[in-house]
């Protein structure tokens, strides 16, 4: 019978084309808002993450209580032995110490005396250990716009906006003085090995990257670091495991409220991240929510009239002597088919136009000018797993329910009454 | 009325008297503490959150427009050398051989992590020139008597609004001393004492700053030789002072 039913709707064009049109641009809309909103929360938390606040966050309590101020007196010590129970104990989780510092770039003339000077925000970060995935998670290596990535110890990276601001290029020479873990005035030398832009207002406007050792050895920090962030395995937030993590660490030192006690935080702990994850978690859901539900209707509206549309169909079958369960069950089987196949076809474009913000990104560097919020200046949408089957939700059970309320109307209809309505 | 009158007019002598005695108490206790110029080697224990540390240095001062400090140990600091002239601040770096001239907001900074700013550093005005002082009280500090000098800036450029000293009434040093900001919110609190008799003049030799401000507990600024009226080179406070 589906062979039967199949061929028919190949045949008629009324029944199959325009349903399966309307069908296939819902799903596609579907498919494609999810992956949209997916890819720009996610974004959002996962430049976070990688730039500053990672899956999870090792630090001191009193570090933790003024993180805004980034108090690198109250940093970690002993970092390497840290790091290494901190492997042994969460064997899936990467760990990588951090230094965040502020401080005055300072560009010296032939003489020796200040030329330019601007305030800076620094993070200091593995760069020069072979292999170290820091290079790549903050993209380091497509970011970079002149010069060349750190390969010497002394030497550092600049966004391209400051440099261009301070007037330095690769190869010269520029000073960092800020204030050491102890509180003394840092006064530090650095070759500028090139520029980046890292795409975002914020971290653009002046940032100086340079490898953990030598900001250990500007700040005197000996083996001490500010935070040890943590990536999650499979580099994407979990807010609930994250969470998991943090108290099976922060349960080992309970009562201990002294202010050098490390503890972890998840993203979701730090500063306003917490209203951000569970904004991102509900507004994500929300707005799919909404706009399944408005396709629902769409498509549901589509198979009622597609029902009504063939009224005059059901009664000359009727009329026929065909079973009124029969023509139902045809119409639901009919309904199915178009759904599944304007589902599968909407679910392909929508992947496809997905996939095209997810590779090139929708640019929105110029409403970001100005912000001081770490937001990426190129929007682009994530494609996730449940993007495969979502579409069908509206797509495939919107339009059987709509022809299913539609049918009903065929159990009303009076056999008696039948050639008095065809004649009309 | 008459009494009313007679009031006011006690009121107003008293108060004249008690600005008067002020003001001659802060000129004795400037002849005390103040110099033509002077010579002196002095250790810095800071009391921080985490460790103590001790920096040594000497300084050369002449009146309160130039001063020049040279740091001593630990290695870190060994060859960082500070130069004032009038209301200008260099710092000389060895490590990074460089020069640089702290300014605006830098000044607020701590010198070395301690509880003292770059601001107190250059600061060295005589107190009857930046502040007017009146006698609040009297008050026994470790078995010595003290006045209470309340003073308020009369000039806009200073970096504490007003002050209360606690003034040794024998030997005219201050024993104690509260700085706030213009809000009333206490800033910085120094105890002074081990004051000897050096070159015929009383001195305080052990001053404790503590910036309210800031965690740890202060920090101990300890002369360990002073010399006043010494014959000190010119070319100590030039620039070129600062690489040699």
């Amino acid at each position: 019978m589906i062979k039967f039913l199949l061929k028919g709707l190949i045949r008629d064009k009324s029944r199959s084309r325009l349903p399966i049109i309307v069908v296939s641009i819902g799903v596609m809309l579907t498919v494609l808002m999810h992956a949209y909103i997916t890819g720009f929360m996610g974004d959002i938390i996962e430049t976070n993450a990688r730039f500053s606040h990672g899956h999870l966050k090792v630090m001191t309590r009193g570090y933790a209580d003024n993180m805004q101020q980034i108090p690198n007196d109250l940093a970690l010590v002993n970092v390497s032995s840290l790091t290494g129970e901190l492997n042994q104990q969460f064997p899936g989780v990467e760990w990588s110490p951090r230094i965040q510092f502020g401080g005055l770039i300072d560009a010296p003339d032939e003489n020796g005396e200040t030329r330019s000077q601007g305030p800076a925000m620094g993070i200091g970060l593995d760069l020069l250990t072979p292999g170290s995935p820091e290079i790549n998670r903050l993209n380091l290596e497509k970011s970079l716009v002149r010069g060349h990535l750190p390969a010497n110890q002394g030497e550092v990276l600049l966004s391209e906006v400051f440099s261009k601001k301070l007037n330095v290029n690769p190869g010269d020479r520029i000073t960092f003085i800020g204030s050491t873990m102890y509180g003394s005035m840092a006064i530090y030398n650095f070759i500028l090995s090139g520029t980046v832009s890292m795409g975002h207002e914020a971290l653009d406007r002046g940032t100086i990257i340079a490898d953990i050792e030598d900001v250990r050895l500007a700040l005197d920090m000996d083996n001490a670091a500010g935070e040890i962030l943590g990536f999650l395995e499979g580099g994407f937030y979990l807010d609930e495991i994250a969470v998991e993590e943090t108290e099976k660490f922060n349960s080992a030192n309970p009562g201990n409220t002294d202010d050098f006690t490390p503890v972890m935080n998840s993203l979701s702990q730090q500063g306003t991240m917490n209203t951000y994850v569970s904004m991102a978690k509900s507004w994500s859901a929300y707005i799919s929510l909404i706009f399944i539900f408005a396709m629902s209707l769409v498509l549901w509206n589509a198979g009622l009239l597609g029902g009504l549309r063939r009224y005059g169909e059901v009664g000359i079958r009727l009329a026929m002597g065909e079973e009124k369960d029969h023509i139902y069950r045809t119409m639901i089987y009919e309904s199915v088919m178009i759904g599944i196949a304007g589902s599968a076809i909407g679910t392909i474009f929508g992947l496809f136009f997905a996939w095209l913000i997810q590779r090139y990104g929708i640019d929105i560097s110029g409403i970001m000018k100005g912000s001081s919020i770490m937001m990426p200046t190129v929007i682009r949408a994530r494609i996730s797993p449940v993007d495969f089957y979502l579409g069908f939700i509206p797509g495939l059970f919107s339009t059987v329910i709509g022809t299913m309320l539609s049918g009903i109307g065929i159990y009303k209809r009076q056999t008696a009454r039948l050639f008095k309505e065809l004649e009309a | 009325m008459k009494n009313i009158l007679i009031l006011t007019a006690v009121t107003l002598l008293t108060s004249g008297l008690a600005g008067q005695n002020a003001e001659e108490i802060l000129k004795k206790v400037e002849s005390n503490v103040s110099s033509d110029n002077r010579i002196f080697e002095s250790t810095m224990i800071i009391h921080g959150t985490r460790t103590n540390r001790t920096i040594t240095a000497k300084t050369y001062s002449v009146g309160d427009k130039q001063s020049f400090t040279e740091y001593l140990s630990p290695a870190r600091e060994q060859g960082t050398k500070m130069l004032k002239l009038e209301n200008q601040l260099w710092i000389y770096s060895p490590s990074s051989d460089r020069t640089i001239q702290i300014s605006g907001h830098m000044l607020k900074q701590s010198v070395m992590g301690s509880d003292l700013s770059y601001e107190d550093m250059m600061d060295d005005r005589k107190l009857t020139e930046v502040y007017s002082a009146t006698v609040a009280g009297e008050e026994v500090i470790d078995g010595r008597n003290t006045w209470i000098l309340e003073l308020t800036a009369k000039v806009s450029d200073v970096a504490y609004y007003s002050r209360k000293m606690w003034i040794d009434t024998e030997r005219y040093v201050p024993l104690r001393e509260e700085l706030y900001a213009r809000s009333g919110q206490l800033l910085k609190r120094t105890t002074l004492s081990e004051v000897k008799m050096i070159d015929g003049r009383w001195f305080p030799t052990k001053i404790i700053y503590k910036d309210i401000l800031k965690q740890g507990d202060g920090t101990e600024f300890n002369i360990t030789s002073v010399k006043f009226n010494q014959s000190i080179p010119d070319y100590i406070f030039t620039k070129a002072a600062l690489k040699q």
